[in-house]
């Protein structure tokens, strides 16, 4: 129980949990799962496949924080990717073959990736401060995006394309599918090999690091490079999921959210140590908010501020000062209470 | 003592006492200061003078003891309640606002009013008779970041005369000055002296501490050792207490000093004239296959500095290295690691362990760095070498998944030792390996250091404990005032030769 208590990712768990009952309580349905034509449906479900996106952001987050930076550009990457990719299925004569699909996805991802790799090279090599270098593209990425489709909102008709976001596979959305192998993928590179010590490493100690001869260089341009890659594929979900590439909405403030699933999951802005399990339980928990906004008939305008008050309520509770004057005042009540118990007795 | 009593103290603080977390920061220390005069506080690192400056500051609150300034009784909550008792404080980093003109800074919160406003030009006035007073002329409306550290620092001292302060505290301000800035600074020092000023100095620098001071007070392990003029007070006495005589049984290690070493074919490293403007001056130094070599010097006299050079953590901009006798190039600790040279820094915390890492994982960070992200240390093989490490070692506890940071300094200190001895290094940098742990955990490092270099691993030891150094060392390397100034077979040394030869030699041709 103990050990339980302290493990990284238990008031994180404690937090969804809390937000699941909350649903069920307020609407039983919520947790309804019904089967057609072999797919499943149902409220967890819809979490399960529109979480898809910001999983993929969220994972590249994670690393870039634990090398103590940030990437604001992602929500900006994502437009890019899925203009790209939309751009080059409209122009092609066979949008509905598998190689177009190919094809458009892998420029999507490269472009992103290239994108990546400059705002490593501006943290890494020039130095430049991380909230600043990807200020960068955060600003420029959707002109970019622009740019690309013409300053149009691209809209294609492809099968397969549509298939990544809206598909069903063995009954389970497709986009489900695509963010859990990306999380497989991060998990299996990070520690399997050496590169998760060595970028906490990083994260925690830069300098004792440099002397103890990691090339930190290396790992930390590495980060911003994945997290551009990782971008690039949720841009694709998300152009998928409406099949236009709207290079003002897509994306548009994920990078806020990233950061808070990060935070929530119980990885540390300060850099260091990181939790991926952590992370995929703070998307989680951000996807249900969401939509339990939605459960809960919360008018649009108000709902920032019920997100936000919730978001408090979460951090709150992981907030170790709170934890610890929660246990001090629930100990004062107890002892006041034996004190008042033994007074009497005598 | 022979103190001359005549003139009333300024400051009087009797009995401090202030502690820290486990460990007494000050205890019982008592220190004076007079008008007209300069006052040096001496002692290494650790001993207690910044704590003892901020006590008189009001940074920190006295556990203990008493602070009676100019006949009144005092205690200082915050550095406000400092500064209303007219104490000023210019630290070694200057504190201005380098984005202000120079006059704005000498008159911050002094500025002269007029109805609501600021009347800038009799404030600019002000503040040009302020730098007047010091014999400084300049343009009161240029930036502050158009002048040289020198210059900020009289800035920054004509700030603190603004408030007619009676104590003017100079923590360090001569470090980052050339020869002629010094010159002025102490021009302006002397000047406020005989104008009645209380002045206390702090700096690393020997010469200067008798250039300057009229008496020193010389503080150690936050004891106080003793209050003397400074004409009376030779420099090497003035060393021997700054260091203090530690006596430790570690009779075994002392046939290290004595062990012969073979000088004949190429030094395992050499390096001829490294160097860096404004760090250090071009020093030649050189290591032989299972040669201990060991840096003596005061704290600031360049010792770190010539082996972070010799790493690569610093890039020289002058010298020639020899690794085996080739030529080669060390400008990144990578460059260093690659040759088989690790290094070890002073500072634990900083630059030493990563904390919130585990024991192993601190300990196979140096393999696993030269291995590359993509070769991961299999669990079993870091198993057994943090096992093996940990037990010769004696890590206590004995947990490798304990995060590093809740162990020991000494522990963490071995920890860090284990990480470099596990890359099989052939030349090992420790600045001060020994330095603020416990005597138990002093003698097994020291004790490593005389078995590795018997058979064969050669080691370059830093260390301000003088005798630990011609205990362990076949050479000694002597620094002062960022210079190497010679060089001494420890065979038959005591302590009083090297003390003696960091206070004289080459003094003359200096002065």
């Amino acid at each position: 129980m103990k050990r339980m208590l302290k493990h990284r990712v238990f008031w994180p768990v404690v937090a969804l949990v809390a937000l699941i009952l909350v649903n069920t309580i307020s609407r039983p349905s919520f947790l309804r799962i019904t089967i057609q034509d072999g797919q499943l449906y149902g409220s967890l479900v819809e979490i399960l496949r529109n979480s898809a996106p910001l999983m993929l952001v969220a994972l590249g987050m994670t690393i870039v924080i634990a090398t103590r930076g940030i990437d604001l550009s992602v929500g900006a990457l994502m437009a890019v990717s899925g203009a790209v990719a939309l751009t080059i299925i409209d122009a092609s004569p066979n949008p509905e073959a598998p190689e177009t699909l190919v094809l458009a996805v892998g420029a999507g991802v490269l472009v992103t990736l290239i994108l990546g790799v400059w705002n490593g090279f501006l943290v890494s090599v020039l130095g430049i401060q991380p909230i600043i270098a990807t200020l960068v593209l955060m600003l420029a990425g959707r002109g970019i995006a622009l740019l690309i489709t013409g300053g149009f909102i691209t809209t294609v008709n492809s099968a397969p394309y549509k298939f990544m976001s809206q598909g069903y596979l063995f009954g389970l959305p497709f986009a489900f599918y695509v963010s859990m192998a990306a999380v497989v993928i991060v998990v299996l590179i990070q520690r399997r090999t050496a590169l998760g010590v060595l970028t906490e490493a990083v994260g925690i100690n830069p300098e004792a690091s440099r002397l103890a001869g990691v090339r930190s260089r290396g790992i930390i341009w590495g980060a911003y490079a994945a997290s551009g890659l990782l971008a690039g594929f949720a841009g694709i979900l998300y152009s998928s999921n409406i099949m236009a590439a709207d290079a003002n909405a897509a994306g548009n403030l994920i990078e806020l959210d990233a950061i808070l699933a990060v935070v929530l999951g119980g990885t540390s802005l300060m850099g260091g140590k990181f939790t991926i399990a952590g992370t995929v339980i703070g998307v989680f928990t951000i996807q249900t908010l969401k939509s339990t906004i939605v459960f809960l008939g919360v008018p649009s305008p108000v709902s920032p501020v019920f997100m936000a008050a919730v978001v408090i309520l979460v951090v709150a509770v992981q907030s170790r000062l709170v934890r610890d004057a929660a246990t001090r005042l629930l100990r004062r009540i107890r002892s006041t209470g034996t004190k008042a118990t033994t007074e009497v007795a005598s | 003592m022979h103190v001359d009593t005549d003139v009333a103290p300024v400051i009087e603080m009797r009995g401090i006492t202030i502690q820290f977390p486990g460990v007494k920061a000050l205890d019982t220390v008592d220190f004076t200061l007079r008008g007209g005069e300069v006052h040096c506080l001496m002692g290494e690192n650790g001993a207690g003078k910044s704590t003892l400056i901020k006590a008189l500051t009001g940074v920190y609150p006295i556990d203990g003891g008493s602070i009676v300034v100019a006949g009144q009784p005092r205690i200082f909550r915050t550095t406000a309640d400092a500064q209303d008792a007219g104490i000023s404080t210019v630290y070694q980093e200057v504190n201005l606002c380098t984005n202000l003109s120079v006059g704005e800074n000498v008159m911050l919160g002094h500025e002269v009013r007029r109805g609501g406003g600021i009347d800038w030009r009799a404030t600019h006035r002000e503040a040009a008779r302020h730098l007047q007073n010091l014999g400084v002329t300049l343009d009161t409306r240029s930036g502050l970041f158009s002048h040289s550290i020198a210059i900020q620092q009289l800035i920054a001292i004509s700030r603190a005369m603004v408030t007619d302060s009676t104590v003017l505290i100079l923590d360090e301000p001569t470090s980052s000055l050339d020869r002629s800035e010094v010159e002025q600074l102490f021009g302006v020092i002397r000047d406020l002296r005989d104008r009645g000023v209380a002045i206390l100095f702090v700096t690393h620098f020997l010469d200067q501490v008798y250039e300057i001071s009229d008496r020193i007070t010389v503080l150690r392990n936050g004891a106080l050792v003793g209050e003397y003029a400074a004409t009376e007070l030779p420099r090497n006495e003035l060393i021997a207490r700054m260091i203090g005589r530690e006596l430790e049984d570690l009779t075994e290690i002392s046939s290290s000093a004595t062990r012969a070493i073979a000088r004949g074919g190429a030094p395992v490293f050499s390096a001829e004239g490294i160097g860096k403007k404004g760090v250090l001056e071009p020093a030649d130094i050189d290591v032989y296959a299972g040669e201990v070599v060991g840096i003596a010097g005061l704290l600031g006299s360049g010792r770190t500095e010539l082996v972070r050079l010799m790493y690569g953590a610093d890039r020289p901009d002058s010298g020639r290295v020899e690794v085996h006798g080739k030529a080669a190039r060390i400008t990144t600790p990578r460059h260093a690691i690659d040759h088989r040279i690790v290094f070890s820094s002073e500072d634990r915390r900083a630059e030493g362990i990563v904390g919130d890492l585990t024991v192993a994982e601190n300990i196979v960070l140096g393999i696993q760095a030269r291995r590359g992200w993509l070769r991961r240390v299999r669990r079993s093989e870091q198993d057994a070498v943090v096992a093996e490490y940990m037990t010769a070692l004696g890590v206590r506890p004995a947990d490798p998944d304990r995060p590093v940071r809740l162990l020991s300094g000494g522990n963490q200190q071995k920890v860090l030792l284990a990480r470099w001895l596990a890359t099989a290094p052939e030349l090992i940098i420790l600045d001060e390996p020994t330095r603020g742990i416990d005597v138990g955990a002093k003698a097994d490092i020291q004790r490593k250091v005389a078995e590795l270099s018997a058979k064969g691993l050669s080691v370059i030891f830093i260390s301000s404990e003088i005798e630990e150094v011609i205990r362990l060392a076949q050479r000694i390397t002597v620094m002062r005032d960022r210079r190497k100034i010679g060089e001494l077979e420890s065979a038959g040394l005591d302590v009083d030769d090297v003390i003696d030869f960091i206070a004289h030699e080459g003094q003359e041709s200096v002065a």
